[in-house]
């Protein structure tokens, strides 16, 4: 692989630019403001998935905009991120086959 | 083998393999709390309410500002502005310690009222409210942790860019500090609404 | 990365190498991973051989008329051998002796992705073993909980529970940034030609272990710390009288713990597997099946927790899903059995001791195993929980399986760590008194807790005398055994013959180094041809 000399910045390849970073932190301070109306409307059952969409929304954008996973190798975003997440859900969904039928 | 490169890629890794084990380790709290939810609706909800809406969301836009100025610190850092880099970094850490202040004036309110774990007035309380604050305690604090030891890793981040051990060539501890970073905003993220507004 | 030496043709094994370090803190400080592996492999012997001296003690207190312990004492023994052994000695062994010795070898590389942060896992090991100890001595004194640490007994027993507790959780960061090391040096690290299905099985079982180590140790992290909360400031979430479910913290904790056994017997299967093939002089049968069953066993086996909770208050439904599961996870391992003995089949035996090792290796976790779907089927585990049978079932299991899968490891590698042989008529005759007297000791425990010997107690109804006679020779006659194998191996390391590069005439990398390897392993990255147990192609190029 080629090295330029050690005076050439190296910027990654693809990474977003400045304005495009405030752009995202506008977007995740809209979208805390949409968590916090949301709140005050009575959605009963769906209060907690509308709750947790929003909050994964946000996790997306820090993910895939701050933590640069829309430029990251394929390990790190085909296998490693689905695995972790996989294997959380699986532990809090199979724990609730217990407390859901108790 | 010996490519910068390859050591980047190789510390990525590395570091994206820790964040999933941060996940499993509060995972494991988001557990707890989703049973005892689903089991004390009523009562995590009359917890809910004892708790600071205002400081919560702004501790929740301080957090994410910290997580933009630490985007911009690396950023900063791949352009070669090695100054700018340093002050977004030490940026971060202001907010980080913003973030500190708020959460003790909320715990320190919250000790006040006798709302802390094994105190009588909680106890006097029903168990579900008890389980909410013992949760709450339990997952902010760990949190906050992870607060005070993302300062010390960005400290020394900080020291590194001024001393130009950090370089546009070898920006790898920068960009994992960052990483580890975002990490801690993304599980505020989800504290917040899972405490803050259950209605 | 190893520095460059300035002379390749001065050969010096890796043990004399002088590096920037003099004398005790060349080990102490060493980043190279083989410096590293026998780091852990002193401890390791040094926890191995206390946990043994406790289980003696207490299979003196099972004699007839022979009780040493008072009831307290008998508590503490069992819990004390039961988190020296598992966190102590059965999770890390193969995974930090042979994974760091062997696996950057076996991948073509000179040394995991991550020295220094190997060096440090060494260290958080340490601490985490001193402060079990500490907490033997003081603050309440020795654990009486268990190992398992249930909740609520853990939380109003007087004896240290928080220091025992946090020294797990410290033993669990180790583990992890291990897995860590090991997941993204198998990733990064492989030398040209190495594809993921030439690399030899050991390392593939290295690689399934790394990641439950990832993923499962987290968890036992949270549930370690959450107790020490409990009992410092009484937050209530495992504890009933404020609201809390003591079966959370029995979900929690199984959710590492099972996977935990994974941990502890996939990197010896794999090491089995690499075994098979060279004592058998035959390439291995179906050699995707094992790597996958590999992942597979890792997969599906964290998913069987809660057969642990059957009898806990655990939900029927849950129980049947469990109890499906656990069924499941018999068949990768299975699957593995039968491609070891379809290697054997028509191949040219070689008997040598590690070969017997893995042979009997497969025998007992064979045994262990099949027990082992006694108690995840529903209904009998009713009767068979808590009883000597769980404890017949797992010690087969654990000692059958990954004890005499470490031990077949250690007497594959010994000449190439050595650079020396150890007496074979003497290391047979030291198996042979081992595996007798193993299964004097373990299967009748097996037969007792069908009768109904419940575990943990210490002392029992008289009908049980005659079994417990029975086990407490077997352990005395196994344990001579093991003493048999310790001397055996040490008279090899200081008076045994010079060993060459390939006793064995294995196929993989680490036979293509000196016995022992130099410090950089490698003075040339190999470029890799052909895959781990192509015989016919190495015997056509010598």
């Amino acid at each position: 692989m080629e090295h330029g000399d050690s005076s050439e910045v190296r910027k990654r390849p693809h990474a977003p630019s400045m304005r495009s970073y405030a752009a995202v932190w506008g977007s995740l301070v809209l979208l805390t403001a949409a968590t916090v109306a949301v709140a005050d409307l009575d959605l009963r059952k769906i209060a907690v998935v509308v709750c947790l969409g929003i909050a994964a929304a946000k996790s997306m954008l820090v993910l895939f905009f701050f933590m640069h996973l829309r430029y990251e190798n394929r390990l790190i975003v085909k296998l490693i991120i689905p695995i972790a997440i996989g294997a959380l859900a699986i532990f809090i969904g199979l724990t609730f086959s217990d407390i859901l039928t108790r | 083998m010996n490519d910068h490169a390859d050591a980047h890629a190789a510390g990525r890794v590395g570091i994206w393999l820790f964040i999933s084990t941060e996940i499993i380790l509060f995972g494991g709290l988001f557990l707890l709390y989703s049973m005892y939810r689903l089991k004390n609706p009523a009562d995590f909800h009359a917890g809910s309410l004892e708790l600071n809406r205002v400081l919560g969301t702004l501790n929740t836009i301080i957090l994410i500002t910290s997580s933009l100025s630490v985007a911009l610190a690396i950023a900063a850092l791949e352009r070669g502005r090695r100054v700018q880099s340093a002050l977004f970094t030490g940026a971060t850490i202001a907010f980080a310690f913003g973030f500190l202040i708020v959460k003790s004036f909320e715990w320190s309110a919250k000790f006040h009222h006798g709302l802390y774990p094994n105190a009588k007035v909680l106890l006097s309380m029903p168990k579900g409210q008890n389980l909410f604050f013992g949760l709450y305690y339990m997952m902010t604090g760990l949190h906050a942790v992870h607060v005070i030891v993302g300062i010390g890793v960005l400290s020394v981040m900080l020291v590194r860019v001024l001393r130009g051990a950090i370089t546009p060539h070898n920006p790898t501890y920068l960009v994992n500090s960052g990483l580890y970073w975002h990490l801690v905003d993304i599980i505020w993220i989800f504290l917040f609404p899972l405490f803050y507004l259950i209605t | 990365m190893a520095e460059h030496p300035s002379h390749t043709d001065a050969y010096v094994p890796y043990y004399l190498h002088k590096g920037k370090y003099p004398g005790p803190l060349g080990w102490l400080l060493a980043t190279d991973h083989k410096r590293i592996g026998l780091l852990y492999l002193a401890c390791i012997v040094v926890f191995f051989s206390t946990a043994v001296v406790i289980g003696v003690i207490m299979r003196i207190n099972m004699l007839p008329g022979h009780a040493v312990l008072t009831p307290q004492q008998y508590n503490a023994a069992f819990t004390l051998h039961g988190i020296i052994m598992i966190f102590l000695v059965v999770i890390p062994a193969v995974p930090t002796i042979f994974g760091n010795f062997f696996l950057p070898i076996l991948i073509g590389g000179n040394d995991m992705i991550f020295p220094r942060l190997n060096l440090f896992t060494w260290y958080l090991f340490v601490l985490g073993a001193v402060l079990a100890i500490v907490s033997v001595f003081f603050g309440g004194g020795a654990v009486d909980t268990g190992w398992t640490f249930y909740v609520p007994f853990s939380i109003k027993t007087t004896v240290n529970v928080p220091l025992a507790v946090f020294a797990v959780f410290i033993l669990g960061m180790s583990s992890i940034l291990t897995g860590i090391n090991i997941v993204t040096t198998v990733h990064q690290l492989r030398a040209p030609g190495m594809g993921f299905f030439r690399m030899p099985l050991s390392v593939w079982g290295f690689y399934a272990t790394a990641w439950v180590q990832i993923l499962a140790t987290p968890v036992i992290g949270i549930t370690m710390l959450l107790v020490v909360m409990e009992r410092l400031f009484g937050i209530g979430v495992f504890d009933p009288s404020k609201g809390g479910d003591p079966l959370l913290y029995q979900h929690l904790f199984w959710i590492y713990s099972h996977p935990a056994v994974y941990i502890m017997i996939l990197p010896a299967m794999g090491i089995i597997s690499d075994i098979f093939p060279v004592f058998s002089r035959k390439n291995i049968y179906g050699y995707k099946m094992i790597a996958f069953s590999s992942l597979a066993i890792a997969s599906v086996g964290s998913l069987v927790w809660g057969h642990h909770m059957y009898v806990s208050g655990q939900s029927d439904t849950a129980g049947i899903i469990f109890s499906f599961l656990t069924f499941l996870v018999a068949v990768p391992s299975a699957i593995k059995v039968y491609n070891w003995i379809a290697t054997m089949y028509r191949g040219s035996i070689q008997v040598e001791p590690p070969f017997l090792y893995a042979l009997s290796f497969v025998f007992l976790f064979s045994i262990g195993g099949l027990t082992g779907l006694f108690l995840g089927a529903l209904s009998p585990n009713v009767q068979l929980h808590n009883t000597y049978f769980v404890v017949g079932h797992f010690h087969y299991v654990i000692f059958g399986g990954m004890g005499f899968g470490l031990a077949a490891a250690v007497h594959y590698w010994f000449p190439k760590m050595t650079g020396r042989m150890y007496n074979k008529p003497m290391s047979v005759i030291a198996w042979l008194v081992v595996f007798i007297g193993f299964n004097i000791f373990y299967f009748p425990m097996l037969i007792l807790g069908w009768e109904g010997m419940p575990r943990r107690y210490y002392d029992y109804l008289p009908q049980f005398t005659t079994l417990h006679t029975v086990a407490s020779v077997g352990a005395f006659i196994m344990v001579a055994g093991l003493v048999l194998v310790a001397v055996t191996l040490a008279r090899g390391l200081f008076a045994g013959h010079k060993a060459p590069a390939n006793p064995w005439g294995a196929a993989t990398l680490e036979w293509t180094l000196p016995s022992p390897p130099s410090q950089e392993d490698f003075e040339e990255i190999p470029v890799v041809t052909s895959g781990p147990y192509e015989f016919d192609k190495k015997e056509a190029a010598a």
